[in-house]
Protein backbone atom coordinates (compact mmCIF):
# COMPACT_ATOMS: atom_id res chain seq x y z
CA UNK A 1 0.00 0.00 0.00
CA UNK A 2 2.79 2.38 1.01
CA UNK A 3 4.65 1.45 -2.16
CA UNK A 4 1.59 2.29 -4.23
CA UNK A 5 1.31 5.72 -2.64
CA UNK A 6 5.01 6.40 -3.24
CA UNK A 7 4.63 5.33 -6.86
CA UNK A 8 1.66 7.71 -7.29
CA UNK A 9 3.64 10.50 -5.69
CA UNK A 10 6.62 9.92 -7.98
CA UNK A 11 4.37 9.82 -11.03
CA UNK A 12 2.52 13.00 -10.14
CA UNK A 13 5.78 14.81 -9.40
CA UNK A 14 7.20 13.80 -12.77
CA UNK A 15 4.02 14.91 -14.49
CA UNK A 16 4.22 18.27 -12.74
CA UNK A 17 7.79 18.68 -13.88
CA UNK A 18 7.25 17.44 -17.41
CA UNK A 19 4.30 19.76 -17.98
CA UNK A 20 6.23 23.04 -17.99
CA UNK A 21 9.04 21.44 -19.97
CA UNK A 22 6.57 20.41 -22.62
CA UNK A 23 5.15 23.94 -22.82
CA UNK A 24 8.64 25.33 -23.06
CA UNK A 25 9.46 22.99 -25.94
CA UNK A 26 6.34 24.19 -27.76
CA UNK A 27 7.25 27.81 -27.11
CA UNK A 28 10.71 27.40 -28.54
CA UNK A 29 9.46 26.68 -32.05
CA UNK A 30 8.04 29.82 -33.63
CA UNK A 31 5.65 29.54 -36.51
CA UNK A 32 3.77 32.47 -38.03
CA UNK A 33 0.37 32.45 -36.42
CA UNK A 34 -1.70 33.98 -39.17
CA UNK A 35 -1.38 33.85 -42.88
CA UNK A 36 -1.19 37.55 -43.64
CA UNK A 37 -0.45 38.93 -47.12
CA UNK A 38 3.06 40.15 -47.64
CA UNK A 39 3.56 43.72 -46.58
CA UNK A 40 6.04 45.82 -44.80
CA UNK A 41 5.52 46.89 -41.23
CA UNK A 42 8.01 49.32 -39.71
CA UNK A 43 9.87 48.37 -36.54
CA UNK A 44 7.95 48.52 -33.28
CA UNK A 45 8.14 51.95 -31.62
CA UNK A 46 10.34 50.98 -28.68
CA UNK A 47 11.58 53.52 -26.17
CA UNK A 48 15.30 54.02 -26.79
CA UNK A 49 17.45 51.33 -25.22
CA UNK A 50 14.53 49.29 -23.90
CA UNK A 51 14.91 46.38 -26.31
CA UNK A 52 16.09 43.61 -26.13
CA UNK A 53 14.40 43.11 -22.77
CA UNK A 54 16.76 40.22 -22.04
CA UNK A 55 19.58 42.73 -21.52
CA UNK A 56 18.18 43.30 -18.05
CA UNK A 57 15.81 40.38 -17.55
CA UNK A 58 18.09 37.47 -18.48
CA UNK A 59 19.83 37.44 -15.11
CA UNK A 60 16.72 38.15 -13.07
CA UNK A 61 14.61 35.67 -11.21
CA UNK A 62 11.10 35.39 -12.63
CA UNK A 63 8.45 36.59 -10.22
CA UNK A 64 5.04 35.54 -11.43
CA UNK A 65 3.19 37.19 -8.59
CA UNK A 66 0.78 39.86 -9.72
CA UNK A 67 1.91 43.15 -8.21
CA UNK A 68 2.38 46.86 -8.77
CA UNK A 69 5.87 47.52 -10.18
CA UNK A 70 7.83 49.92 -8.02
CA UNK A 71 11.47 49.64 -9.19
CA UNK A 72 11.28 49.68 -12.99
CA UNK A 73 8.69 50.47 -15.68
CA UNK A 74 6.98 52.83 -13.28
CA UNK A 75 6.17 55.20 -16.13
CA UNK A 76 3.75 52.71 -17.63
CA UNK A 77 0.15 53.75 -17.18
CA UNK A 78 -1.78 50.54 -17.40
CA UNK A 79 -5.33 51.15 -18.59
CA UNK A 80 -6.14 48.21 -20.78
CA UNK A 81 -8.54 45.75 -19.14
CA UNK A 82 -6.26 46.09 -16.13
CA UNK A 83 -8.68 44.31 -13.82
CA UNK A 84 -8.48 41.14 -15.88
CA UNK A 85 -4.84 41.14 -16.85
CA UNK A 86 -1.32 42.10 -16.01
CA UNK A 87 2.20 42.09 -17.54
CA UNK A 88 2.80 38.38 -17.93
CA UNK A 89 -0.44 37.77 -19.82
CA UNK A 90 1.21 39.30 -22.86
CA UNK A 91 4.91 39.43 -21.97
CA UNK A 92 6.57 36.05 -21.81
CA UNK A 93 8.15 35.20 -18.46
CA UNK A 94 10.91 32.89 -19.68
CA UNK A 95 12.04 34.71 -22.80
CA UNK A 96 11.38 38.41 -22.37
CA UNK A 97 12.24 39.25 -25.95
CA UNK A 98 9.08 37.52 -27.12
CA UNK A 99 5.40 38.10 -26.55
CA UNK A 100 3.03 35.38 -25.52
CA UNK A 101 -0.33 34.32 -26.91
CA UNK A 102 -3.11 32.83 -24.79
CA UNK A 103 -2.29 29.34 -25.94
CA UNK A 104 1.36 29.67 -24.92
CA UNK A 105 2.80 30.24 -28.37
CA UNK A 106 5.44 32.91 -28.61
CA UNK A 107 5.57 35.71 -31.17
CA UNK A 108 8.16 38.43 -31.80
CA UNK A 109 7.40 42.08 -31.07
CA UNK A 110 7.41 42.74 -34.82
CA UNK A 111 4.25 40.64 -35.14
CA UNK A 112 2.43 41.91 -32.09
CA UNK A 113 -0.79 42.25 -34.15
CA UNK A 114 -1.34 38.55 -33.51
CA UNK A 115 -1.50 39.28 -29.81
CA UNK A 116 -3.89 42.23 -30.15
CA UNK A 117 -6.01 40.25 -32.61
CA UNK A 118 -6.80 37.64 -29.95
CA UNK A 119 -9.31 40.00 -28.34
CA UNK A 120 -9.90 42.56 -31.10
CA UNK A 121 -10.83 40.12 -33.81
CA UNK A 122 -13.07 42.47 -35.78
CA UNK A 123 -10.46 45.22 -35.78
CA UNK A 124 -7.78 42.70 -36.75
CA UNK A 125 -9.89 41.61 -39.70
CA UNK A 126 -10.36 45.21 -40.85
CA UNK A 127 -6.66 45.93 -40.35
CA UNK A 128 -5.68 42.99 -42.54
CA UNK A 129 -8.02 44.29 -45.25
CA UNK A 130 -6.46 47.76 -44.94
CA UNK A 131 -9.53 49.43 -43.46
CA UNK A 132 -8.50 49.89 -39.86
CA UNK A 133 -5.35 51.94 -39.46
CA UNK A 134 -3.18 53.99 -41.71
CA UNK A 135 -1.64 52.77 -44.94
CA UNK A 136 0.81 54.60 -47.09
CA UNK A 137 2.54 53.84 -50.37
CA UNK A 138 0.75 52.66 -53.46
CA UNK A 139 -2.97 51.98 -53.88
CA UNK A 140 -2.15 49.38 -56.55
CA UNK A 141 1.18 48.08 -55.25
CA UNK A 142 3.56 48.07 -52.29
CA UNK A 143 2.05 49.45 -49.11
CA UNK A 144 3.33 50.21 -45.65
CA UNK A 145 1.17 49.01 -42.79
CA UNK A 146 1.64 50.02 -39.19
CA UNK A 147 1.56 47.85 -36.10
CA UNK A 148 -1.33 48.43 -33.70
CA UNK A 149 1.22 49.86 -31.26
CA UNK A 150 2.33 52.58 -33.66
CA UNK A 151 -0.92 54.41 -32.93
CA UNK A 152 -2.13 52.78 -29.71
CA UNK A 153 0.01 52.56 -26.60
CA UNK A 154 -0.56 48.88 -25.73
CA UNK A 155 -0.70 49.70 -22.02
CA UNK A 156 -3.10 52.61 -22.51
CA UNK A 157 -4.55 52.25 -25.99
CA UNK A 158 -7.15 54.99 -26.25
CA UNK A 159 -6.18 57.44 -29.02
CA UNK A 160 -5.11 60.75 -27.47
CA UNK A 161 -6.51 64.10 -28.56
CA UNK A 162 -4.10 66.25 -30.58
CA UNK A 163 -3.75 69.91 -31.45
CA UNK A 164 -5.66 70.69 -34.64
CA UNK A 165 -4.29 72.72 -37.55
CA UNK A 166 -5.54 76.33 -37.78
CA UNK A 167 -9.12 77.03 -38.77
CA UNK A 168 -9.70 78.45 -42.25
CA UNK A 169 -10.08 82.20 -42.66
CA UNK A 170 -13.70 83.32 -42.83
CA UNK A 171 -14.82 84.44 -46.31
CA UNK A 172 -15.40 87.99 -45.05
CA UNK A 173 -11.70 88.22 -44.19
CA UNK A 174 -10.45 86.19 -47.11
CA UNK A 175 -11.39 87.42 -50.54
CA UNK A 176 -12.33 83.93 -51.68
CA UNK A 177 -16.04 83.70 -52.00
CA UNK A 178 -16.27 79.95 -51.90
CA UNK A 179 -19.89 79.06 -51.53
CA UNK A 180 -20.79 77.66 -48.16
CA UNK A 181 -21.61 73.98 -48.37
CA UNK A 182 -25.30 73.27 -48.57
CA UNK A 183 -26.26 76.79 -49.50
CA UNK A 184 -28.77 75.66 -52.09
CA UNK B 1 -28.09 94.58 -109.51
CA UNK B 2 -27.52 90.84 -110.00
CA UNK B 3 -29.98 88.86 -112.11
CA UNK B 4 -32.21 86.08 -110.75
CA UNK B 5 -30.10 83.05 -111.59
CA UNK B 6 -27.33 84.46 -109.42
CA UNK B 7 -29.50 84.10 -106.29
CA UNK B 8 -28.12 80.72 -105.21
CA UNK B 9 -24.57 81.87 -105.64
CA UNK B 10 -25.36 84.96 -103.69
CA UNK B 11 -26.73 82.95 -100.74
CA UNK B 12 -23.64 80.79 -100.77
CA UNK B 13 -21.30 83.70 -100.87
CA UNK B 14 -23.12 85.36 -97.98
CA UNK B 15 -22.95 82.27 -95.82
CA UNK B 16 -19.26 81.83 -96.55
CA UNK B 17 -18.52 85.47 -96.03
CA UNK B 18 -20.39 85.43 -92.71
CA UNK B 19 -18.10 82.69 -91.45
CA UNK B 20 -15.13 84.51 -92.90
CA UNK B 21 -16.27 87.72 -91.31
CA UNK B 22 -16.56 86.12 -87.87
CA UNK B 23 -13.16 84.52 -88.24
CA UNK B 24 -11.68 87.77 -89.36
CA UNK B 25 -13.40 89.66 -86.60
CA UNK B 26 -12.12 87.21 -84.01
CA UNK B 27 -8.59 87.51 -85.30
CA UNK B 28 -8.92 91.25 -85.53
CA UNK B 29 -10.19 91.49 -81.95
CA UNK B 30 -7.48 89.15 -80.82
CA UNK B 31 -4.85 91.34 -82.36
CA UNK B 32 -6.33 94.34 -80.57
CA UNK B 33 -6.53 92.42 -77.29
CA UNK B 34 -2.89 91.36 -77.43
CA UNK B 35 -0.58 94.34 -77.48
CA UNK B 36 1.64 93.94 -80.52
CA UNK B 37 4.58 95.52 -78.78
CA UNK B 38 5.21 92.66 -76.35
CA UNK B 39 3.31 89.94 -78.15
CA UNK B 40 5.67 87.06 -77.59
CA UNK B 41 5.01 83.82 -79.37
CA UNK B 42 3.89 82.22 -76.10
CA UNK B 43 1.07 84.73 -75.65
CA UNK B 44 -0.26 83.82 -79.08
CA UNK B 45 0.17 80.13 -78.36
CA UNK B 46 -1.74 80.49 -75.12
CA UNK B 47 -4.50 82.39 -76.85
CA UNK B 48 -4.98 79.81 -79.56
CA UNK B 49 -4.40 76.78 -77.35
CA UNK B 50 -6.71 73.91 -78.29
CA UNK B 51 -8.96 72.06 -75.88
CA UNK B 52 -6.94 69.58 -73.82
CA UNK B 53 -8.79 66.54 -75.14
CA UNK B 54 -8.30 67.67 -78.75
CA UNK B 55 -4.60 68.37 -78.60
CA UNK B 56 -2.26 66.08 -80.53
CA UNK B 57 0.76 64.65 -78.78
CA UNK B 58 3.01 67.33 -80.26
CA UNK B 59 0.61 70.14 -79.41
CA UNK B 60 0.39 68.88 -75.84
CA UNK B 61 4.17 68.69 -75.63
CA UNK B 62 4.63 72.24 -76.81
CA UNK B 63 1.86 73.49 -74.51
CA UNK B 64 3.55 71.82 -71.56
CA UNK B 65 6.94 73.21 -72.59
CA UNK B 66 5.41 76.69 -72.75
CA UNK B 67 3.83 76.33 -69.30
CA UNK B 68 7.04 75.01 -67.75
CA UNK B 69 8.91 77.99 -69.18
CA UNK B 70 6.31 80.42 -67.79
CA UNK B 71 6.42 78.78 -64.37
CA UNK B 72 10.21 78.93 -64.36
CA UNK B 73 10.06 82.66 -65.04
CA UNK B 74 7.40 83.25 -62.41
CA UNK B 75 8.54 80.99 -59.57
CA UNK B 76 12.24 80.39 -60.42
CA UNK B 77 11.60 76.70 -59.83
CA UNK B 78 11.79 73.84 -62.34
CA UNK B 79 8.19 72.69 -62.33
CA UNK B 80 7.43 69.47 -64.17
CA UNK B 81 3.98 69.48 -65.76
CA UNK B 82 2.89 65.90 -66.34
CA UNK B 83 0.00 64.69 -68.48
CA UNK B 84 -0.30 61.08 -67.34
CA UNK B 85 -3.29 59.40 -68.94
CA UNK B 86 -5.97 57.48 -67.04
CA UNK B 87 -5.00 53.89 -66.22
CA UNK B 88 -7.27 51.45 -68.14
CA UNK B 89 -9.86 49.56 -66.07
CA UNK B 90 -9.50 51.93 -63.14
CA UNK B 91 -12.33 53.95 -61.61
CA UNK B 92 -11.17 55.79 -58.54
CA UNK B 93 -13.21 55.69 -55.36
CA UNK B 94 -12.65 57.21 -51.95
CA UNK B 95 -13.72 56.11 -48.48
CA UNK B 96 -13.83 58.20 -45.34
CA UNK B 97 -14.41 56.60 -41.96
CA UNK B 98 -16.53 59.02 -39.93
CA UNK B 99 -16.17 56.88 -36.82
CA UNK B 100 -12.41 57.58 -36.84
CA UNK B 101 -11.99 61.18 -38.04
CA UNK B 102 -10.78 63.39 -35.18
CA UNK B 103 -11.12 66.72 -37.02
CA UNK B 104 -7.41 67.61 -36.79
CA UNK B 105 -7.34 69.24 -40.28
CA UNK B 106 -3.99 67.65 -41.15
CA UNK B 107 -5.55 66.57 -44.47
CA UNK B 108 -6.50 70.16 -45.26
CA UNK B 109 -2.94 71.42 -45.04
CA UNK B 110 -1.29 68.37 -46.63
CA UNK B 111 -3.61 69.00 -49.58
CA UNK B 112 -2.72 72.69 -49.74
CA UNK B 113 0.98 71.84 -49.86
CA UNK B 114 0.72 68.98 -52.33
CA UNK B 115 -1.60 70.83 -54.68
CA UNK B 116 -0.02 74.29 -54.68
CA UNK B 117 -3.07 76.09 -53.33
CA UNK B 118 -2.94 79.79 -52.61
CA UNK B 119 -1.87 80.24 -48.99
CA UNK B 120 -3.44 83.64 -48.32
CA UNK B 121 -5.30 86.42 -50.14
CA UNK B 122 -7.08 84.33 -51.21
CA UNK B 123 -6.70 81.35 -48.89
CA UNK B 124 -7.89 78.26 -50.74
CA UNK B 125 -8.63 74.93 -49.06
CA UNK B 126 -9.92 72.06 -51.16
CA UNK B 127 -10.98 70.18 -48.02
CA UNK B 128 -13.41 71.63 -45.47
CA UNK B 129 -13.77 69.79 -42.19
CA UNK B 130 -17.27 70.25 -40.78
CA UNK B 131 -17.97 69.85 -37.11
CA UNK B 132 -21.34 68.63 -35.87
CA UNK B 133 -22.83 68.37 -32.43
CA UNK B 134 -23.61 64.80 -31.52
CA UNK B 135 -27.29 64.00 -31.41
CA UNK B 136 -28.42 66.91 -33.57
CA UNK B 137 -29.52 67.15 -37.19
CA UNK B 138 -26.60 66.83 -39.50
CA UNK B 139 -26.36 65.07 -42.82
CA UNK B 140 -29.27 66.88 -44.47
CA UNK B 141 -28.68 70.08 -42.60
CA UNK B 142 -25.08 71.01 -43.29
CA UNK B 143 -25.79 74.69 -42.56
CA UNK B 144 -25.77 73.75 -38.88
CA UNK B 145 -22.17 72.64 -39.13
CA UNK B 146 -19.16 74.68 -38.10
CA UNK B 147 -15.96 74.68 -40.14
CA UNK B 148 -14.22 77.37 -38.06
CA UNK B 149 -13.98 75.40 -34.79
CA UNK B 150 -10.71 76.10 -33.04
CA UNK B 151 -10.26 74.22 -29.77
CA UNK B 152 -6.99 73.37 -27.99
CA UNK B 153 -7.28 69.74 -28.94
CA UNK B 154 -9.43 67.53 -31.12
CA UNK B 155 -11.50 65.38 -30.98
CA UNK B 156 -13.74 67.29 -28.61
CA UNK B 157 -16.24 65.75 -26.26
CA UNK B 158 -19.75 65.83 -27.75
CA UNK B 159 -18.75 66.57 -31.35
CA UNK B 160 -17.92 64.67 -34.50
CA UNK B 161 -16.33 65.71 -37.77
CA UNK B 162 -16.99 65.27 -41.47
CA UNK B 163 -14.39 66.40 -44.03
CA UNK B 164 -15.91 67.41 -47.37
CA UNK B 165 -14.06 67.78 -50.65
CA UNK B 166 -14.86 67.15 -54.32
CA UNK B 167 -17.02 64.03 -54.42
CA UNK B 168 -15.97 63.16 -58.00
CA UNK B 169 -19.59 62.62 -59.03
CA UNK B 170 -20.45 60.19 -61.79
CA UNK B 171 -23.09 62.73 -62.86
CA UNK B 172 -21.32 65.98 -62.04
CA UNK B 173 -23.58 69.03 -62.08
CA UNK B 174 -20.53 71.28 -62.41
CA UNK B 175 -19.57 69.70 -65.75
CA UNK B 176 -23.10 70.09 -67.07
CA UNK B 177 -23.18 73.85 -66.54
CA UNK B 178 -19.69 74.76 -67.78
CA UNK B 179 -20.16 76.95 -70.87
CA UNK B 180 -16.63 76.37 -72.23
CA UNK B 181 -16.13 72.67 -71.51
CA UNK B 182 -13.23 73.66 -69.29
CA UNK B 183 -14.24 70.95 -66.83
CA UNK B 184 -15.07 67.33 -67.57
CA UNK B 185 -15.01 63.82 -66.17
CA UNK B 186 -12.01 61.70 -67.13
CA UNK B 187 -12.37 57.94 -67.86
CA UNK B 188 -10.91 57.09 -64.41
CA UNK B 189 -13.72 59.11 -62.85
CA UNK B 190 -11.79 62.23 -61.83
CA UNK B 191 -13.53 65.50 -62.61
CA UNK B 192 -10.79 67.81 -63.89
CA UNK B 193 -10.44 71.48 -64.82
CA UNK B 194 -8.34 72.91 -67.63
CA UNK B 195 -7.37 76.19 -65.97
CA UNK B 196 -6.40 77.66 -69.34
CA UNK B 197 -9.91 77.12 -70.66
CA UNK B 198 -11.75 78.27 -67.56
CA UNK B 199 -13.26 81.71 -68.09
CA UNK B 200 -14.07 82.21 -64.42
CA UNK B 201 -17.84 82.46 -64.76
CA UNK B 202 -18.21 80.32 -61.58
CA UNK B 203 -21.38 78.60 -62.83
CA UNK B 204 -19.80 75.34 -61.64
CA UNK B 205 -19.42 76.71 -58.15
CA UNK B 206 -23.11 77.52 -58.05
CA UNK B 207 -24.01 74.10 -59.44
CA UNK B 208 -21.86 72.06 -57.05
CA UNK B 209 -23.93 70.94 -54.04
CA UNK B 210 -20.79 70.19 -51.99
CA UNK B 211 -19.02 73.57 -52.01
CA UNK B 212 -16.05 71.77 -53.49
CA UNK B 213 -14.99 74.36 -56.06
CA UNK B 214 -12.91 77.39 -55.23
CA UNK B 215 -12.14 80.55 -57.14
CA UNK B 216 -8.89 82.46 -57.46
CA UNK B 217 -10.19 85.97 -56.81
CA UNK B 218 -6.61 87.18 -56.98
CA UNK B 219 -3.27 85.78 -58.11
CA UNK B 220 -2.44 82.81 -55.91
CA UNK B 221 0.18 83.36 -53.22
CA UNK B 222 2.55 80.42 -52.83
CA UNK B 223 5.99 80.83 -51.26
CA UNK B 224 8.57 79.79 -53.86
CA UNK B 225 10.25 77.40 -51.47
CA UNK B 226 6.97 75.63 -50.82
CA UNK B 227 6.06 74.97 -54.45
CA UNK B 228 5.50 71.30 -55.22
CA UNK B 229 7.32 70.91 -58.55
CA UNK B 230 5.77 67.54 -59.43
CA UNK B 231 2.53 68.50 -61.11
CA UNK B 232 -0.09 67.40 -63.59
CA UNK B 233 -1.66 69.59 -66.28
CA UNK B 234 -5.15 68.75 -64.97
CA UNK B 235 -4.14 68.84 -61.33
CA UNK B 236 -1.77 70.76 -59.12
CA UNK B 237 0.11 72.92 -61.60
CA UNK B 238 0.10 76.52 -60.39
CA UNK B 239 -3.12 78.34 -61.22
CA UNK B 240 -3.77 81.90 -62.18
CA UNK B 241 -6.15 84.64 -61.13
CA UNK B 242 -9.69 84.09 -62.38
CA UNK B 243 -9.87 80.33 -62.60
CA UNK B 244 -11.74 77.73 -60.60
CA UNK B 245 -9.99 74.80 -58.90
CA UNK B 246 -10.88 71.74 -56.85
CA UNK B 247 -9.73 68.37 -55.51
CA UNK B 248 -8.57 65.96 -58.22
CA UNK B 249 -7.89 62.94 -55.94
CA UNK B 250 -4.25 64.12 -56.35
CA UNK B 251 -4.26 63.13 -60.04
CA UNK B 252 -0.47 63.66 -60.21
CA UNK B 253 -0.01 61.02 -57.49
CA UNK B 254 -2.83 58.56 -58.06
CA UNK B 255 -2.21 58.12 -61.79
CA UNK B 256 1.31 57.09 -60.77
CA UNK B 257 0.05 54.52 -58.28
CA UNK B 258 0.45 56.60 -55.14
CA UNK B 259 -2.19 57.34 -52.51
CA UNK B 260 -3.57 60.90 -52.40
CA UNK B 261 -1.76 63.23 -49.99
CA UNK B 262 -4.75 63.37 -47.60
CA UNK B 263 -4.75 59.56 -47.30
CA UNK B 264 -1.03 59.55 -46.51
CA UNK B 265 -1.21 62.25 -43.83
CA UNK B 266 -4.34 61.15 -41.92
CA UNK B 267 -3.07 60.25 -38.43
CA UNK B 268 -5.97 57.93 -37.68
CA UNK B 269 -6.15 56.15 -41.04
CA UNK B 270 -9.71 57.33 -41.65
CA UNK B 271 -9.12 57.87 -45.37
CA UNK B 272 -9.23 54.99 -47.86
CA UNK B 273 -8.63 55.02 -51.57
CA UNK B 274 -8.60 52.58 -54.45
CA UNK B 275 -10.05 51.15 -57.62
CA UNK B 276 -13.80 50.62 -57.58
CA UNK B 277 -13.48 48.08 -60.40
CA UNK B 278 -11.10 45.87 -58.38
CA UNK B 279 -13.13 43.66 -56.06
CA UNK B 280 -10.10 43.12 -53.80
CA UNK B 281 -9.44 46.83 -53.29
CA UNK B 282 -9.72 48.57 -49.93
CA UNK B 283 -12.55 50.78 -51.14
CA UNK B 284 -14.58 47.78 -52.30
CA UNK B 285 -14.06 46.14 -48.91
CA UNK B 286 -15.56 49.24 -47.28
CA UNK B 287 -18.57 49.28 -49.57
CA UNK B 288 -19.13 45.53 -49.22
CA UNK B 289 -18.66 45.28 -45.45
CA UNK B 290 -19.37 48.61 -43.80
CA UNK B 291 -22.30 50.97 -43.38
CA UNK B 292 -21.78 53.40 -46.23
CA UNK B 293 -23.53 56.53 -47.43
CA UNK B 294 -22.92 59.21 -50.02
CA UNK B 295 -23.47 62.87 -49.34
CA UNK B 296 -26.69 64.37 -50.72
CA UNK B 297 -27.40 61.16 -52.60
CA UNK B 298 -30.93 62.38 -53.27
CA UNK B 299 -29.55 64.91 -55.76
CA UNK B 300 -28.62 62.02 -58.07
CA UNK B 301 -25.05 63.23 -58.52
CA UNK B 302 -23.79 59.74 -57.74
CA UNK B 303 -20.57 60.62 -55.90
CA UNK B 304 -17.58 58.27 -55.85
CA UNK B 305 -16.78 59.47 -52.35
CA UNK B 306 -18.12 57.04 -49.74
CA UNK B 307 -18.53 57.96 -46.11
CA UNK B 308 -18.55 54.92 -43.89
CA UNK B 309 -18.61 53.79 -40.29
CA UNK B 310 -16.07 51.09 -39.43
CA UNK B 311 -17.51 50.66 -35.94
Amino acid sequence: MKLKIIAYLIMSITIIFIQPLKVYAEEAVYKPVHDIPKFFVPKPPFTDGIFPCSDCHSGMEVNTKRRVLTDEHTNIIFKHAEKQRWCLDCHNANDRDMLRLYDGRLIPFTESYNLCGQCHGDIFRDWKAGIHGKRTGSWNGEKTYRLCVHCHDPHNPKFKAIKPEPAPIRPSENGTHSLPIGNH
Amino acid sequence: MPCNNDDDDKKKSISISRRGLLKGAALGLASIAIPVGNAEASVWDAFFQKHFTEMSKDELQSTIARLEKEYKEKYAVDIKVGAEKPIPNVLFGYGLDLSRCIGCRKCVYACVKENNQSRHDPQIHWISVLRFKKGEKWVNDLEQSDMYYNPEKTPEEGYFYMPVQCQQCEKPACVKVCPTKATWKEPDGIVVVDYNWCIGCRYCMAACPYGARHFNWASPNIPKEEINPTTHYLGNRPRMKGCVEKCTFCIQRTRNGKYPACVEICPVGARKFGNLLDKDSEIRYCIDNKRVFRLKEDLNTSPKFYYFFAT
